[in-house]
């Protein structure tokens, strides 16, 4: 059977990361299910959790005026969804919602944030991982915004 | 491969309009066949023809159909401007002139043997469609074939079915990504570097074929370095101005290339240093 522990120490995100932050971080870890269709969280909503996805689909949604909402991103197994419960105000920025049914293990930033501020070795290595998938995430964000198909005239 | 060209190649062959087929709200494919007194054409894919519209003007359009047949040549248009709308609103059995082919193509024999990655963007997927018909019609020469496509939106996808078909090969892994998404979409969101997470890919015996904005072809470039390839094992396909398509004009000049006759497609290694510099 698969344990949180080790599901925990073989997502990517949490590669080459020391067992005794693997602990730390179970004690915050809850395994949850999204049918296809729910929102997993919603813009303005706290933001107390991230989600490290294990199977199925999250879209990424931006709610325009008169508009449908619109998808500005997908993220699939092995991906992290949210990152704003690492900074204030702790609210989200947008809605996510599965795609199809969505298996994910949630970690509650409230409990990683104190077990952060208390052992900093940990909020390290923490930050550092989010800041590699948030580098990633804004480099694609900006090659998305130069609206690169688009008709020049 | 021998290359037919007229013996001048400045004077075209006379074409007819076999049936334009509707892709997308603004691209079309054009199917061409041989009018009176013109051959067949061999072509390489990734190279281009000029297409002359009576009475409007010559357009550089790269060649889209399948490189074994030699009774048709067919084209993909984005009808984005008069000349392209005036050749995209012709009717079957009219008339279009036809120079060409012209330039370098893609290194399909130097890629056998090798993984192939291929990666498109909008209608930069029309110039690779003879590479991967190519690849897929001498399958068992060529390893793994990983194909790329980014477009717009949903209903900016071309070839659809295609993709879905190509998808169904042996060895061959076929990932699609819109830059936004409406509700229906249920496949991929987010730009093409971002399918790069999902592609299995083995760098050292791979050769990747790119072709998109040239904005696009950077970071893809980049990306395929970051997993590991070769710069020499990257080759892109270049877009100017192309006028005579032979090197006379020097409207199509890049650096100390010109793009009509020594590419249109380059090796990555050739190009990088050139790709960064500002208004080239």
């Amino acid at each position: 059977m698969e344990t949180l522990e080790r599901i925990i120490a073989e997502h990517s995100f949490f590669a080459g990361l020391d067992p005794e932050f693997v602990a730390l971080m179970v004690g915050c870890a809850s395994n949850v299910v999204f049918k296809a269709g729910t929102y997993i969280l919603k813009e303005g909503d706290p933001a107390n959790t991230f989600y490290l996805i294990r199977a199925g689909k999250v879209a990424v949604e931006v709610v325009a005026p008169q508009h449908k909402p619109i998808i500005v991103s997908t993220l699939e197994v092995g991906e992290l969804l949210g990152w704003s419960w690492l900074m204030p105000p702790f609210q989200w920025k947008f809605h996510a919602r599965a795609v199809s049914d969505v298996r994910a293990i949630a970690l509650d930033g409230k409990c990683l944030r104190t077990k952060c501020e208390e052992n900093h070795d940990l909020g390290y290595e923490v930050l550092k991982r989010f800041a590699q998938i948030i580098e990633e995430r804004l480099e694609a964000t900006r090659l998305q915004l130069l609206d690169i198909y688009a008709v020049r005239r | 491969m021998n290359i037919t060209t007229t013996s001048n190649p400045m004077v075209s062959q006379p074409y007819l309009v076999r049936e334009v087929v509707k892709e997308t709200y603004d691209t079309f494919t054009l199917t061409l066949e041989p009018g009176t007194g013109a051959n067949g054409t061999l072509f390489q894919p990734g190279q281009f023809s000029m297409l002359w519209v009576f009475g409007v003007g010559e357009l550089p359009i790269s060649i889209s159909g399948p490189p074994s047949q030699h009774d048709k040549l067919v084209y993909t248009v984005r009808s984005v401007g008069q000349a392209t709308h005036a050749l995209v609103s012709q009717d079957a059995g009219c008339g279009v002139g036809v120079r060409g082919p012209f330039g370098v193509g893609w290194p399909a024999e130097k890629a056998q043997g090798r993984d192939v990655i291929v990666v498109a963007g909008g209608i930069g997927l029309a110039p690779l469609r003879p590479l991967i018909y190519e690849i897929l019609s001498n399958r068992e020469a060529y390893g793994r074939l990983v194909i790329l496509y980014g477009a717009r939106s949903p209903r900016d996808l071309l070839y659809r079915k295609e993709l879905a078909a190509w998808a169904r090969h042996r060895d061959t892994q076929v990932l699609v990504t819109v830059d936004y998404g409406g509700l229906a979409w249920r496949g991929h969101v987010g730009v093409v570097t971002t399918l790069f997470k999902y592609a299995r890919l083995q760098p050292s015996r791979s050769t990747a074929m790119v072709c998109g904005p040239e904005i696009m072809m950077r970071f893809v470039a980049r990306e395929l370095e970051g997993h590991g390839l070769a710069r020499k094992d990257i080759y892109l396909s270049m877009e100017r101005n192309m006028k005579c398509a032979v090197g006379f004009c020097g409207h199509c000049q890049y650096g100390p290339h010109f793009i009509c006759k020594d590419g249109p497609i380059f090796p990555y290694e050739q190009l990088r240093p050139l790709l960064e510099k500002h208004e080239l």
